[in-house]
């Protein structure tokens, strides 16, 4: 991916400096307190989401004793919730299908839109123009928004969720990289690599999209954190795929009737989802401060 | 889109209102045909009784019969003069419908923008000012936190700090009903206002201090403080009106998504506006309610875009003399 041989540097020529390696961003960025805890957190987190349902002390749908009972009068460590189910185990299960939700449609949303983003910048015409302005049309609708619409129309199915969130991140993310693509389109080695007959494939896969993966990084994050906020709302809604599946979001919903009493069944799924999207926020944080460091160290900027 | 420049700064916002009226003609394309070409509103109404003989008389009923694309026209136009159509839910016209609502969200948001706006530009300028100090490190990283909770859970967590579990001080739910307005109940309003501000403020405070930062290293500034003149005449006349250009932008995004994030915020609260009026239409499949709400929701942000982009320009001399 990156250019390996060094340039040799000649006066007055625009050397390509070599794109940073991701790998080496996000290794640089962990030296950085916020990135750790970012990592540390998420990685709780992710792994309360996978492993859970392994270890989780009951099923997620066998009934313990009566709605709303404390811990003591059920025999578990949290009570029982809204269905008189162990709150322990439903929390336990209820990440995997946000986090996966989440990751599948910010993967689809970011890699369209880095795609929508490099050819408008590449293509300094009337396709740049047509392109941003569609983008800007989908913009004008809020991400929940757009999903709550499609969840209406569709109903609420886990691939209509996945569509509708990947489709608003898409423009969101195509601006980004738009803007981070157009002064590399401009510079010496692009018009190089041009002479040399390259295609424009190659020159978007090879030569500009290296050179805007530290911009990309941070975004991706920031769409993670965004994805996680809207799934899990719409779940809060009562428009997840599976109303009676354990779900963070849904657990928030049924259970909040009973934060001044039995408050864990609500609190556990609210802290998870606060301390996730924390976690990819403080991640894209650090991300962002050590590409910019790099970049000042290189005297770009 | 060369052929399309000059005419200074009139030009400039001519062709932002053109940009943004095409915008908005390719939303409500959108809008008309995802609503329409997905499902029949006829059947969804009749549901399971729906006989042949119903169904061809609803949908005569909702001009279903015409073309699809007179049917696209004749909503536009109704749209034009304001006229919503009919809610499939209550029968009664989506205006009156979503009337009070409006007034009811518009509340919620202008609330918010007035509150957070000075706020997070003074912590964004004052975190300029002690840069690297003890206030921009906490405040920094506050609002790093806060701008990565989702809106639902920082309402959540609001209610329970200081309606359930910890403070008793305000009232978890704000359900103001039919015929009160919403500034009768002061009290009610504080939870959601607050979660709205917490929404926004992370973005305006965090742009306006790396935009006060820039200023302040400028040469300017450093003009300013050589020629002797007291600090606060420097700060106050000098670097806060050229800092706040760029704010614009972000705060008429914050606001636009404001109107996306009343949605949630307004079922955590059970407060009745344009929110949970969409909740609400998306559960009853209510099709006419649902496009006058995307229709009014594009419309905002398009319009808050545009007042955005002609503030920037009419705020920074610098853009200004380039058109």
């Amino acid at each position: 991916m990156t250019i390996e041989t060094a340039p040799a540097k000649a006066e007055g020529v625009d050397t390509p400096t070599p794109a940073v390696r991701s790998t080496t961003l996000l290794a640089r960025s962990l030296r950085l307190w916020r990135t750790r805890i970012g990592a540390v957190l998420g990685l709780i987190l992710v792994l309360i989401a996978i492993v859970g349902p392994l270890v989780a002390p009951h099923a997620s749908d066998e009934f313990i004793t009566k709605p709303f009972s404390s811990g003591a009068a059920s025999g578990t460590m949290f009570g029982t919730d809204y269905l008189g189910y162990d709150v322990l185990s439903r929390f336990l299960y209820g990440g995997r299908s946000i986090l996966v939700i989440a990751v599948i449609s910010t993967a689809i949303g970011v890699t369209l839109g880095v795609v929508i983003g490099l050819v408008a910048a590449y293509a300094r015409n009337s396709l740049d123009d047509v392109l941003m302005r569609l983008m800007d049309v989908i913009m004008a609708f809020p991400q929940i928004m757009l999903a709550l619409v499609a969840v209406s129309l569709v109903g609420a199915k886990n691939w209509v969720i996945i569509v509708a969130i990947a489709l608003t991140t898409a423009p969101r993310v195509a601006r980004v990289a738009r803007g981070a693509a157009q002064p590399v389109v401009e510079r010496d080695f692009i018009g190089a690599t041009e002479a040399m007959g390259m295609s424009r494939i190659r020159i978007l896969s090879g030569e500009l999209l290296p050179n805007i993966l530290g911009p990309m990084m941070v975004e991706t994050t920031l769409r993670l954190t965004y994805s996680i906020s809207v799934i899990s709302a719409l779940a809060f809604l009562g428009l997840a795929a599976n109303p009676d599946a354990p779900n963070w979001g849904t657990m928030i919903q049924k259970n909040q009737g009973a934060l001044s009493y039995q408050p864990w069944g609500a609190l556990l799924p609210i802290m998870a989802i606060a301390l996730l999207t924390m976690s990819t926020g403080l991640i894209g944080d650090g991300i962002a401060r050590t590409a910019a460091g790099i970049d000042r160290e290189r005297g770009d900027e | 889109m060369k052929w399309f420049r000059g005419g200074g700064i009139a030009g400039f916002i001519i062709r932002r209102v053109l940009l943004g009226v095409l915008v908005l003609f390719l939303v409500s394309a959108i809008v008309f045909l995802s609503t329409q070409a997905l499902g029949d509103p006829a059947r969804a109404i009749l549901g399971r009784d729906a006989t042949p003989d119903r169904l061809a008389a609803l949908q005569k009923q909702l001009n279903l019969d015409s073309s699809k694309l007179a049917q696209y026209f004749q909503w536009l136009g109704g749209l034009l003069h304001l006229d919503l159509g009919t809610s499939l839910a209550s029968s009664q016209p989506v205006t009156e419908v979503l009337g009070d609502r409006l007034v009811n969200s518009a509340v919620l948001v202008v609330l918010a923008a007035v509150i957070s706006v000075p706020i997070s530009i003074a912590i964004g300028s004052y975190a300029a000012l002690r840069r690297e100090k003890i206030f921009d490190t906490v405040s920094s990283n506050l609002m790093l936190v806060l701008a990565a909770l989702p809106e639902f859970v920082v309402a959540l967590l609001l209610v329970i700090l200081l309606s359930f579990n910890v403070f008793h001080v305000f009232p978890p739910t704000s359900p103001v009903p039919v015929g009160t307005k919403p500034w009768d109940y002061p009290d009610e309003l504080v939870l959601p206002v607050t979660t709205l501000v917490i929404a926004v403020a992370p973005y305006v405070s965090r742009i306006m201090r790396a935009s006060m930062i820039e200023v302040l290293e400028s040469d300017y500034v450093e003009m300013a403080r050589l020629k002797g003149l007291p600090e606060r005449t420097v700060l106050v006349r000098h670097a806060l009106p050229n800092a706040i250009g760029p704010v614009f932008q972000v705060i008429a995004i914050n606001l636009a998504y404001l109107a996306g994030g009343v949605v949630v915020i307004e079922a955590v609260f059970n407060y009745p506006g344009i929110g949970l009026a969409l909740v609400d239409a998306v559960t009853n499949h209510d099709i006419p309610v649902v496009q006058a709400l995307a229709m009014l929701i594009a419309a905002v942000y398009v319009v808050l875009n545009l007042l955005a982009d002609v503030a920037t320009i009419l705020v920074t001399p610098r853009l200004r003399t380039r058109l």
